[in-house]
């Protein structure tokens, strides 16, 4: 059955910018205004704005909270002071990924998970369901999905930081430490905005520094026209999914459905570094554990084509250099910065090896490509 | 904003455009195709020799974000391609009825194809 899709509250902005809109998520969203490369290029030079309202919020708060947070996500919660934040996954106890989010610490007790759109009730279900088989008691704790009453916007871009400060008020206004532009990369921070309150996250999915800001739907509009406004000094402009995609995919960022599923795990693709083994149980720790103690099967490889050839596109299958196949594209399109086809691609263990030369098949026709460290582009 | 669709030319309901000198067949996409699917990174063209059927796919263009299938309108064997597409694939976005040509098929039957829609026709289609 065909479900309908929801429009965000910057619908009318997208339309009025010229924005092609498409499903995605469940949601009807701008795939690009002026061109993929054209602002994918403009957000590596000065600054792109993203709608980012399909994303979900959920607010954990309470004296148990912590302990919750813990036991549901693979970062260690306790290195998170009020004001922090970490990149974080929620497994089954397979080890599969149900997502992967952001875990801001806003003050004691109370946190805010910023999740993908396309995985909310997954992830919801699955809170739900750690809740009911743990022994917290349900006075000690309060989960809402407030993703129906908040939005957000990415503002993204070496130039961002130097405007920033121009567009929010802050609420402490004689501690010069509660500036955006004093916000470090993953910290969180309260400001106002016509006498609303907004979150500012130092944090995107873009490799570029940038913040996004979280406020109710109501106020998105108008903050969306503010930072434009504001951000013509900086030559900031709108940038649709489309110019998303390349950017994270050049940083090799992973994105849920693609590197993530769950039938894949953290360690396979790569993302050790947020799974602490050491914090005590979790959701998953058993499995990721063996993992990390048997080894992995296969691997979350960057990869980048050494000749001309279409782009890779996920599912396209991967052949060793003696036409083997060795795996499979989960990510691939055409490098705006670097002007070649770029991707991820789950492969092989034995194969994994950045240097190694591998093949794309594109079409029944073999494309020859090399394993590259991640992530693929970085700033000359 | 819409888009040009030159009267001398005859289209295809999947976005195609013909111009039948004789019993050879230029084919290209239209403006509105290229609009559609936005910025072209990368054309693949059939071989020179390749007998085609029409409505077979037969080329693939790649925007940043997806590739997608062009059918040939007309049935006949592919006599020329339009090679500088391989450099200049933006070619088809800038000029698609000119600089923009995918390829030429000395058509198996000369006689005008059927099914391909006059520019009006084609118009109505596209809603504009």
């Amino acid at each position: 059955m065909e479900q309908q899709l929801k429009k965000t509250s910057l619908y009318e902005r997208h339309v009025s910018h010229g924005g092609k809109m498409v499903p995605f998520g469940g949601w009807e969203m701008p795939v690009q205004y002026s061109g993929i490369k054209d602002e994918h290029l403009a957000v590596r030079k000065h600054g792109g704005l993203f709608d980012i309202c399909h994303m979900g919020e959920f607010k954990i708060s309470g004296p148990a909270a912590k302990t919750f947070l813990n036991h549901l996500l693979t970062n260690n919660v306790e290195k998170l002071q009020p004001g922090d934040g970490q990149y974080s996954l929620m497994c089954l106890a397979t080890g599969g990924v149900v997502d992967d989010l952001y875990l801001y610490c806003l003050e004691t007790d109370v946190y805010l998970m910023i999740v993908n759109a396309s995985r909310l009730d997954a992830d919801w279900q699955w809170m739900q369901k750690a809740l009911e088989a743990g022994s917290i008691q349900p006075e000690n704790i309060r989960c809402e999905d407030l993703s129906n009453q908040l939005g957000a916007v990415a503002v993204q871009g070496p130039k961002v930081r130097s405007w920033i400060d121009s567009c929010f008020t802050a609420i402490d206004p004689g501690n010069n430490d509660s500036r955006v532009s004093q916000l470090k990369k993953n910290q969180i921070g309260a400001f106002q905005f016509e006498n609303q309150k907004v979150w500012i996250g130092a944090t995107g999915y873009t490799g570029e520094d940038g913040f996004e800001v979280i406020a109710s739907n109501d106020t998105i509009p108008v903050i969306w026209d503010m930072l434009l406004a504001k951000g013509h000094v900086g030559c900031l402009q709108p940038a649709g999914l489309g110019a998303r995609d390349t950017l994270r995919t050049e940083m090799c960022y992973p994105l849920y459905g693609h590197e993530l599923t769950t039938e894949t795990t953290p360690m396979e693709a790569g993302l050790g570094f947020f799974v602490d083994l050491d914090k005590g149980d979790f959701m998953g720790r058993a499995a990721l554990l063996a993992q990390k103690e048997k080894g992995i099967q296969r691997r979350c490889v960057a990869f980048q084509m050494t000749g001309r050839s279409a782009p890779p596109r996920p599912d396209y299958p991967v052949l060793s250099g003696d036409g083997e196949r060795i795996g499979i594209v989960t990510s691939g399109t055409s490098s705006p910065s670097l002007n070649n086809g770029i991707g991820m691609a789950y492969i092989n263990t034995a194969s994994a090896k950045p240097g190694q030369n591998i093949a794309i098949e594109i079409r029944g026709r073999s494309f020859p490509a090399e394993i590259v460290k991640k992530p693929i582009y970085r700033r000359a | 904003m819409s888009s040009q669709i030159p009267d001398t030319l005859k289209y295809a309901k999947t976005h195609e455009w013909v111009k039948v000198d004789g019993d050879t067949a230029t084919v290209g996409i239209t403006d509105h195709a290229q609009a559609e699917l936005t910025e072209l990174v990368f054309v693949e063209l059939p071989a020179v020799g390749r007998a085609l059927q029409a409505g077979e796919a037969c080329a693939v263009v790649e925007s940043v974000k997806t590739a997608s299938d062009i059918y040939s309108p007309v049935s006949g064997e592919v006599i020329e391609v339009n090679e500088s597409l391989a450099d200049e694939p933006g070619a088809v976005n800038n000029d698609p009825y000119n600089e923009g040509w995918f390829f030429k098929v000395r058509m198996s039957d000369s006689s005008t194809p059927d099914g391909l829609l006059c520019a009006e026709d084609y118009k109505a289609l596209i809603g504009e």
